[in-house]
């Protein structure tokens, strides 16, 4: 008998510590092992940090040449202070893995394709990472950390601040993982320089990965060259571009030529049979920039301003710094997973970006032999591939081995076995501007030290990818904005569309020179500002091929335009503008074209709300979701008809496509239901898409969502989408066509403004906290002043003044083992 | 006095070998302690459990109060969907009680298993 309960009750121990240190699956996902993950000597628990945390500390290395002395504010921004200026960059990849380690690591898994190494392969983790190997990330980023080694500058930069992320990472017992990996059970790998690069590639996927190449060859086989025309114009009318109107563009020293056959082939071409999800970034990703001359502000001082829009995500993506040894002082917002200070200013100047927002990737259709994709023609001749094999691990399962090919024109994007959103079984090869070698990391590097103008464009002209506007201003007075970039030269729409590859005629014939790129420099109107917007009107000769966000530009230069004497707290109170232009534009149009006889009470007190509305979109107001449910109504309305001719995927034309095809022409083509005899009139489908609309908002009612800021749902979200980790339902206003640019999960990610006057005064913001520990106080603790639209005063001090300063609460000193 | 030495040694013992080694050595401790000092099997569950949910109790106590229960709650709403910070606490200390209540049983019924064939053979 006591053998038997001996016998029962080893097992039941051995069974319960064996379960509680296996991974379980409940309902799709796995769950921590939770011996350990609850144990408090172990477990999340460690990561609970307390409240009156000290975080001072010293540290030795035999990696460092000097000491380094680092100061941290009270909203635990670190100020470093080195005597050698590469140990400032040691010092930065220990506190980036310090307080960012998962977060840094995390994005490289996923731009390297290796998500389901630690998610498993639930919820298209594989899918994903079939995705990002095919774009070519790794093979482009092992390329591109080539350039950056070659140069001694990078180099030692780099290997400093990989050495840094080691030395922290080292130090490391599995107790003080950061709570992540001990959710999703795994360890950090050692840091390297290649993880660095891919994090620069998975920015270029951010801001230059989108194409709609696959939509719009759809769209071209239903509709005509001129309806292609009026639906997907090529500049919108009101563009109010980032280099004015009028400025004179020298010739293009390039003029790349449209093949012979396009007209008849790609422009017209059909032939389209079937969607799959492929991955897109999201085609909000945005960002506002400008800087006012001296003339224009109280104190004389340029002010330069800066709000990238970006995917809001916790941990933040961005962690403030202030670098400094004696050959460096710089300030402002830099990348977890890469040394500098990516926007920011240092003694003499300031700057910051903008998308671009240029196609720079394209696809071109290949003519396999046979299926085993071992030959290829290109210009009348069978060419052999090259195969490039990934090895995908999967968590628990065996691996996959994605097996590439790879043309002359790029590596295979779509195949048999991995089809695009049109199925239509064919083969796409992709050319794309990131899978070009290139050194950003330089760029940032020569900006953080840069003391005037000269400077400032000889630090850019290192840049390749992802394009962007950099906006620049100097305490010697000048002010200046260059799209800034590799750019293809291409004939117009070139691209647009799949192109054939069966020859060169169709691949891109070179590149536009960096010095005719579009720039502008202390124009007499005293400002410059850029917003996603096209960068010139149609006198620049190149073909831009970009996508056109026109309302931003159109209110910040209407603001600059007005403003004088111009002061800091003006801009800030730019910054956070809720006035949308777009609303302006489209609200009169659609009650001039409204029947207003037929509609009920509840139906007018919708019009009388939207009519009563100071089109700011604050978060109380209900103006804003009454105009968008009836704008989405009316574009419903209106193309729905047309598009019905095909399941599959359309580009939908831009919110100001539509608006100006009305503005310019009521009897606009679109606006006739194709599917009935007679010819409806824009006042029919107006005043028809308006009841549907109050409809929705009936429904929005109910559930009380028809206050805006309900409505748009803007918030924070934690990498791995976990609810308690994150910050959803912020209570502030903004819309996607207003300088404060916020909708879902994207929107203003740092806020900077830096008025540069002899002692430079700057301020700036981000939704987010120093820590990415779901555990500690100061990981959200920006949010709240954030939403407010507050900003904080930056501290840009010299050692002595960090020394002395009540502001510094702890001190780390790092010296030489 | 045997169920208090037992119940402090199992937590002590506990405590110190947590910091080295990985959370499922309170079952070794519980089951050693338990072999070595004699008790009644049920006993020996008790103080073993008692133990180890006073030792993770108390640690995860002092932990979410230094840390004002902002990541308690987290994970329990993570974990329960509820933000209770006091029910992830709970949920810890059981958790470890019943481990460390099992491998103190077991030890016990090794230990009279091993004194009761002691006695066989002698008599």
């Amino acid at each position: 008998m006591r053998i038997f309960l001996l016998i029962v009750s080893a097992i039941i121990t051995i069974v319960l510590i064996f379960l509680l240190s296996t991974s379980l699956s409940i309902s799709g996902s796995k769950t921590p092992r939770f011996g350990a993950f609850l144990s408090p000597q172990n477990g999340f628990w460690q990561n609970a940090e307390a409240s009156n945390i000290d975080f001072n500390e010293k540290f030795t290395s035999a990696r460092l040449d000097g000491k380094v002395d680092v100061f941290f504010d009270e909203r635990l921004v670190p100020h470093v202070y080195a005597e050698k200026e590469n140990d400032a960059y040691f010092v930065q990849g220990y506190l980036h893995a310090k307080f960012r380690l998962w977060q840094m690591e995390f994005q490289t898994y996923a731009a390297a394709g290796r998500l389901s190494e630690i998610m498993g392969k639930g919820k298209a983790f594989l899918e994903k990472d079939r995705f990002f190997r095919r774009l070519g990330m790794v093979s482009s980023a092992e390329q591109s950390l080539k350039t950056l080694e070659a140069n001694s500058v990078t180099k030692s930069e780099l290997d400093a601040y990989t050495n840094g992320v080691n030395a922290y990472v080292e130090t490391l017992d599995p107790a003080k993982y950061p709570l992540e990996y001990k959710l999703l059970d795994y360890k950090p790998e050692k840091w390297t320089n290649l993880k660095t690069q891919l994090f620069f590639k998975y920015m270029s996927y951010e801001l230059a990965g989108f194409d709609s190449d696959f939509e719009m060859t759809n769209a071209r086989s239903i509709f005509s060259p001129a309806d292609i025309e009026q639906l997907y114009p090529i500049a919108p009318d009101s563009l109010d571009p980032v280099v004015a109107r009028g400025t004179t563009f020298q010739n293009a020293s390039h003029i790349p030529k449209k093949p012979g056959n396009a007209d008849s082939i790609y422009f017209h071409s059909s032939g389209i049979s079937n969607s799959t999800l492929i991955p897109q970034p999201d085609k909000n990703n945005g960002s506002n920039n400008w800087a006012v001359a001296g003339s224009k502000t109280k104190s004389g001082a340029p002010i330069l301003c800066n709000d990238p829009h970006l995917g809001l995500n916790l941990p933040s993506l961005w962690y403030e710094m202030q670098l400094s040894s004696p050959t460096l002082n710089t300030y402002g917002a830099t990348f977890p997973g890469s040394p500098s200070v990516i926007i920011g200013f240092n003694d003499s100047c300031a700057w910051g970006v903008t998308n671009a927002s240029r196609d720079v990737k394209d696809y071109y259709e290949i003519e396999f032999r046979d299926s085993t994709m071992q030959e290829y023609m290109f210009n009348g001749k069978w060419l052999k591939s090259t195969f490039r094999n990934e090895i995908i691990k999967i968590k628990g399962e065996p691996d996959v081995t994605e097996r590439i090919a790879v043309t002359v024109l790029g590596p295979v994007m779509y195949d048999k076995t991995f089809p695009n959103v049109l199925k239509d079984g064919k083969y796409y090869a992709l050319r794309w501007l990131a899978q070009d070698t290139s050194n950003e990391l330089l760029a940032f590097n020569k900006l953080n030290h840069a003391n005037n103008y000269a400077d400032y464009l000889n630090a850019i002209s290192n840049y390749q990818c992802p394009g962007q506007n950099f906006a620049f201003a100097s305490k010697s007075g000048d002010i200046a904005i260059r799209q800034e970039g590799k750019f293809p030269a291409k004939w117009q729409r070139q691209g647009d569309y799949l192109m054939p590859g069966v020859d060169s005629s169709y691949a891109w014939q070179g590149f536009i020179p960096n010095s005719e790129n579009p720039a502008m420099t202390n124009p007499a109107r005293g400002f410059v500002s850029s917003a996603n917007q096209l960068a010139t009107d149609k006198d620049y000769p190149y073909y831009l091929a970009g996508r056109p966000f026109i309302y931003r530009g159109i209110i910040i230069n209407r603001w600059l335009n007005r403003l004088s004497n111009i002061t800091v707290e003006d801009m800030q109170q730019m910054q956070t503008d809720t006035y949308d232009v777009f609303a302006e534009m489209a609200r009169p149009l659609l009650l001039r074209y409204l029947n207003q006889q037929d509609l009920s009470n509840d139906e007018l007190s919708y019009i009388n709300k939207l009519k009563e509305w100071n089109l700011r979109t604050d978060y109380n107001e209900e103006g804003p979701t009454i105009l968008d449910k009836w704008w989405r109504r009316l574009q419903k309305e209106v193309f729905s008809d047309e598009f019905a001719k095909t399941a599959l995927p359309m580009r939908t034309p831009d919110n100001s496509t539509l608006l100006e095809g009305l503005l310019r022409d009521s009897t606009f083509k679109f606006v006739d239901n194709i599917s009935t005899p007679r010819v409806e009139s824009l006042r029919q489908i107006v005043s028809a898409s308006f009841k549907k609309a109050a409809k929705d908002l009936d429904t929005a009612k109910q559930s009380d969502y028809l206050i805006w800021g309900k409505y748009k749902n803007t918030g924070l979200k934690h990498l791995l989408n976990i609810p308690s980790f994150s910050r959803q339902q912020l209570e502030m206003g903004g819309s996607l066509n207003s300088i404060n640019a916020n909708f879902r999960n994207n929107g203003p990610s740092w806020r900077m403004i830096v008025q540069l006057s002899k002692d430079t005064e700057a301020y700036g913001v981000y939704p987010g906290g120093q820590s990415g520990n779901p555990g500690s106080k100061y990981y959200d603790d920006f949010v709240d002043d954030w939403v407010k639209g507050k900003y904080f005063k930056l501290l840009f001090l010299n050692k002595q003044e960090g020394q002395n300063s009540d502001k510094i609460k702890w001190k780390m000193t790092f010296s030489k083992a | 006095m045997k169920f208090l030495i037992a119940t402090i040694l199992t937590a002590l013992l506990s405590f110190a070998t947590a910091l080295f080694l990985p959370w499922w050595i309170i079952a070794l401790v519980a089951f050693i302690v338990a072999a070595v000092i004699p008790q009644k099997p049920l006993l020996a569950f008790l103080s073993a459990s008692i133990a180890i949910f006073l030792l993770w109790g108390f640690q995860s106590y002092l932990i979410d109060q230094q840390n004002n229960h902002l990541l308690a709650a987290k994970v329990a709403d993570l974990l329960f969907h509820k933000k209770s910070y006091l029910l992830i606490i709970i949920v810890t200390a059981i958790v470890g009680a019943i481990v460390s209540g099992f491998a103190g049983l077991t030890g016990s019924l090794l230990r009279a298993v091993i004194v009761h064939n002691g006695r066989n053979k002698k008599s």
